[in-house]
């Protein structure tokens, strides 16, 4: 299952649409750093919202995608973690420290958009 | 009385996801809220990686449990791989052998309401954990 991944102006939008295996992550990961030196993005959405288990692979492979990400000077903003999904992943003890949230994709929009806006 | 049992075999990470999306469905029939059957996927999600890194192969095996007062889902984690050397150790939160996380089995144990592991070295391990439904009126 490949995940989509859109270029809009200098963020990078990923979509995931259905359950990902830890390879399709792998894949994800290797995808979204070639994009962000592709394209030179200042930023990178992933879109978690159809996930139905964030289990401690999950939640360390979007840990490093935002680490290796962040090495190339951009940012990472995890979006749509289902309140379920936060439920279990606190209880299991994951934290996705360090990597930026927001509730959905239109919040992440607006706080990337506001947050280059001031640095231009 | 119990219902029939859903058996997945684990032999890779695709077999992972097909587990964990199973037993969604199981406790979503059972009766689960949508929390507890995301409590439930993701339990079985960590027991199959288990699988899959620490022994290559195993099985789930997925059931509803039903008595007069209660309803439940149990889920049974079987492999024949190495074993493992210090139980205790191995439920310490941040212990890890393959490189992981080392939440899995501390963290499914918190995620549900009964637990058992049985590991004996060169033979396998065996985790047995079942998770009720906290409303116990029957519907």
């Amino acid at each position: 299952m490949e995940v989509p991944i859109l270029k809009q102006g200098e963020f990078l939008i990923a979509t995931i649409q259905a359950a990902l295996s830890d390879a399709d992550l792998e894949h994800l990961r290797m995808a979204l750093v070639q994009r962000v030196v592709r394209y030179r993005s200042r930023a990178v959405i992933v879109d978690v919202t159809a996930m139905d288990v964030m289990d401690s692979f999950a939640s360390r492979t979007l840990r490093e995608i935002a680490l290796m990400i962040r090495l190339r000077g951009a940012e990472t903003v995890i979006v749509g973690i289902q309140p379920e999904v936060a439920f279990a992943m606190v209880q299991l003890g994951l934290t996705l420290e360090g990597v930026g949230t927001a509730l959905d994709l239109e919040e992440g929009l607006a706080y990337l958009n506001q947050k280059f806006k001031n640095v231009n | 009385m119990s219902a029939g049992e859903i058996r997945v075999p684990i032999n890779s990470d695709q077999d992972i996801v097909l587990a964990r999306q199973k037993g969604r469905s199981l406790a979503a029939e059972a009766g689960f809220s949508a929390v507890d059957s995301t409590l439930i996927a993701t339990a079985i999600s960590e027991l199959a990686r288990n699988i899959v890194s620490y022994a290559k192969k195993g099985e789930i095996i997925l059931q509803t449990l039903r008595n007069s007062h209660r309803t439940g889902v149990s889920i049974v984690a079987s492999d024949n791989g190495p074993g493992i050397p210090d139980i205790r150790l191995a439920l310490r939160d941040g212990f890890s052998t393959s490189g992981s996380l080392g939440l899995g089995l501390p963290g499914v144990r918190r995620l549900v309401d009964e637990f058992q592991i049985v590991s004996s070295i060169g033979h396998g391990t065996v985790v047995k954990v079942t998770k009720w439904r906290p409303d116990h009126r029957e519907n």
